[in-house]
């Protein structure tokens, strides 16, 4: 058992949080992390340390609904290239983003220039309200890369979306080339990584390799 | 006359829809009836769009025309063909838009003229918080004074401000924010902070009891070099901006600074590292000159530095696992500053030991604060969890500092009722 205030805990956690918004995030649907209430820890030899998380989640764009999961994050011993196992679970129902994702997407097909963006927030925090459906998205490739990169000795965080290119596509997918700054908390370094996403109403988000 | 009349017009235009991209200004003067002749009749071809800031008037006078990029060549060919000469007034009339613009920007930034009119609900630039500060001693002469503590690697110097109703070194509390250039909600927290200390004294209520037998030293700008530069070249820069012989990089980490395990494991020796320690302790002078403050004023009895993000109260030690003496009643205070920040907008924060709760730091403030026999030395990691982190919109500018002065008045209370 770990206290919730103790740092692998809350490394963990930003772990989780990082898997589940690639999964499940999108442009109409932000999930933050509102509180870990509840960490354990095992080590299980010759493979790896295993946390046992419960989280309470909220979404930021409807902040009063909190939804709980548990998770279960594998840090595997010693291969330092190999992305730790994630596995979440939600209790209950996330809220529906359909009429949301449909808006999205209708509009940005309709663009007639590819939207190109910069600096998601700006220095003062702003982020224009037609472009909060990009820096979620961001959120979701970020969260890929966050999941894939992290360790026991990391902690990261998306800092800002540095650039941001849509790239028109034959098929239905929408295509963005992101390059995110993530902030590491144990370096505190900032790190540009570029990642491209695409996305879909139905089938939802994956990083393109 | 009409030039700033006309530019601002423009600029209205401008800011629309239209663009004066390679438009160009020319004027010429007409010295006899055949040039001016000529300058007439290009008013009457409507297809090139010319815009007649000085219509012709006579001989000798100027007339000034505005003409689109796709007609230069035109009317330039027009003229040159007879003779006339002309010169150009403004070669891109879009780049002498854009100036104004930004000259307008920069303008309505003016420096304000009192306490009360500063926006704090902004994020601010360090001419416009040393301009603050200024008006805050102004404004109240017997409570407060500005004290230079010393000068930052690039010669800025660095303000302290006391707040004190009388006595001769009563005891003190120190709290200093933007030590981390990038964590601009600590500076713009600690220029409310220093408007509510004095807004408390004048209506009784608040610190006001705390200040009858306690001093309170602020630093806003712990560290101006870096946030200068975060306003010029790099919003995330983090640390100081010295170039130490040797060192590949610029800056040191001014929270690995000092003379508390300085060097061991949880700071770098790379210079181009976020977390480099610096070529020995106190090395740079935004670090010194507090320890010398420290040093020479003996009786501060809190000390407390301010950082973001993560929400998080945090205690010494983050050099080593050892737990200082009074842990167990820094913990229960932490507990108690925590529900009361809490208490105002439900905003969330853990507390803890440096090292068990974020990571190990070698060289930190507090480390060496507490080291010095200041018993009550706290770090502040301010709002949020990552949402926003660093570039935290500024409208949560006002709602971070209130709930954090609530934390801050229970410490400050404690070391107050707790003289050692």
């Amino acid at each position: 058992e770990l206290p919730p205030s103790h740092f692998s805990a809350a490394r963990a956690a930003a772990v989780a949080v990082g898997y589940l918004r690639y999964l499940r995030g999108g442009p109409g649907r932000g999930l933050e992390l509102r509180e870990l209430r509840r960490a354990r820890r095992q080590d299980i030899s010759d493979v790896g340390h295993k946390y046992y998380l419960e989280l309470e989640l909220e979404d930021v764009s409807d902040k009063d609904r909190t939804v709980n999961c548990t998770a279960e994050v594998l840090y595997h011993l010693g291969n330092k290239t190999s992305a730790p196992d994630v596995q979440v679970t939600v209790q209950g129902e996330l809220r529906s983003t359909e009429e949301a994702d449909k808006q999205f997407y209708n509009w940005i097909r309709s663009l007639e220039k590819e939207l190109v963006a910069e600096n998601i927030p700006d220095s003062h925090g702003n982020v224009p309200p037609e472009l909060e459906p990009i820096h979620l998205l961001a959120w979701v490739a970020s969260g890929y890369v966050i999941w894939q990169n992290s360790t026991e000795n990391t902690k990261f965080h998306l800092a800002q979306v540095k650039h941001v290119k849509q790239v028109k596509r034959s098929d239905e997918d929408l295509q963005f080339d992101f390059v995110v700054l993530l902030h590491e908390m144990v370096s505190q370094e900032v790190l540009p990584w570029e990642v491209t996403l695409l996305w879909h109403p139905q089938r939802g988000a994956r990083v393109s390799q | 006359m009409r030039l700033p009349v006309l530019l601002a017009a423009l600029v209205a235009v401008a800011t629309c829809t239209e663009t004066f991209v390679g438009h160009q200004v020319l004027r010429v003067v007409p010295q006899s009836d055949e040039e001016l002749q000529k300058v007439q009749e290009l008013q009457d071809l409507e297809h090139l769009q010319l815009d007649f800031w000085l219509a012709p008037r006579g001989l000798g006078l100027p007339v000034d025309i505005r003409v689109p990029f796709r007609s230069l060549q035109a009317v330039k060919a027009h003229l040159e063909a007879t003779g006339v000469s002309y010169s150009i007034m403004i070669k891109d009339v879009q780049a002498l838009l854009d100036e104004e613009q930004r000259e307008m920007l920069r303008s309505s930034r003016q420096l304000t003229l009192d306490t009360n009119t500063f926006n704090y609900e902004a994020y601010h630039t360090i001419d416009e918080i040393y301009n603050f500060i200024d008006l805050l001693v102004a404004e109240n002469p017997n409570l407060v004074s500005k004290l230079e503590i010393g000068r930052s690697t690039e010669n800025r110097p660095l303000y302290v401000l006391k707040f004190s109703t009388g006595g001769t070194n009563r005891p003190a509390i120190w709290i200093d924010t933007g030590i981390h250039s990038r964590e601009w909600v600590t500076q713009a927290s600690g220029v409310w902070f220093a408007k509510k200390i004095v807004e408390d004294h004048a209506n009784n209520e608040g610190v006001a009891s705390i200040l009858e037998t306690v001093d309170i030293f602020l630093e806003i700008v712990t560290n101006p070099d870096g946030f200068a530069y975060t306003h010029t070249k790099n919003r995330l820069w983090r640390k100081t901006r010295s170039k130490h012989s040797g060192a590949i990089c610029v800056g040191v980490d001014p929270n690995r600074n000092w003379d508390a395990g300085f060097g061991d494991a949880g700071a770098s020796g790379n210079s181009c590292s976020e977390t480099y320690h610096g070529p020995y302790p106190n090395s740079e002078p935004e670090v010194k000159s507090i320890v010398d403050f420290v040093k020479s004023h003996g009786n501060i009895k809190a000390f407390i530095s301010i950082h973001s993000y993560s929400q998080l109260l945090l205690y010494p030690y983050g050099y080593t696992e050892t737990p200082v003496p009074n842990q167990q009643e820094l913990h229960e205070l932490s507990a108690k500053a925590v529900a009361a920040l809490s208490s105002l907008y439900g905003t969330k924060y853990k507390y803890g030991s440096i090292i068990t709760t974020i990571y190990r730091a070698s060289g930190s403030t507090v480390d060496w604060t507490y080291n010095q026999g200041i018993k009550y030395s706290f770090t502040f990691e301010l709002r949020d969890t990552g949402r926003y982190g660093f570039l935290l919109p500024a409208s949560q500018i006002v709602p971070t500092a209130e709930e954090t002065w609530l934390a801050l008045k229970v410490i400050m209370e404690h070391a107050r009722d707790n003289s050692y």
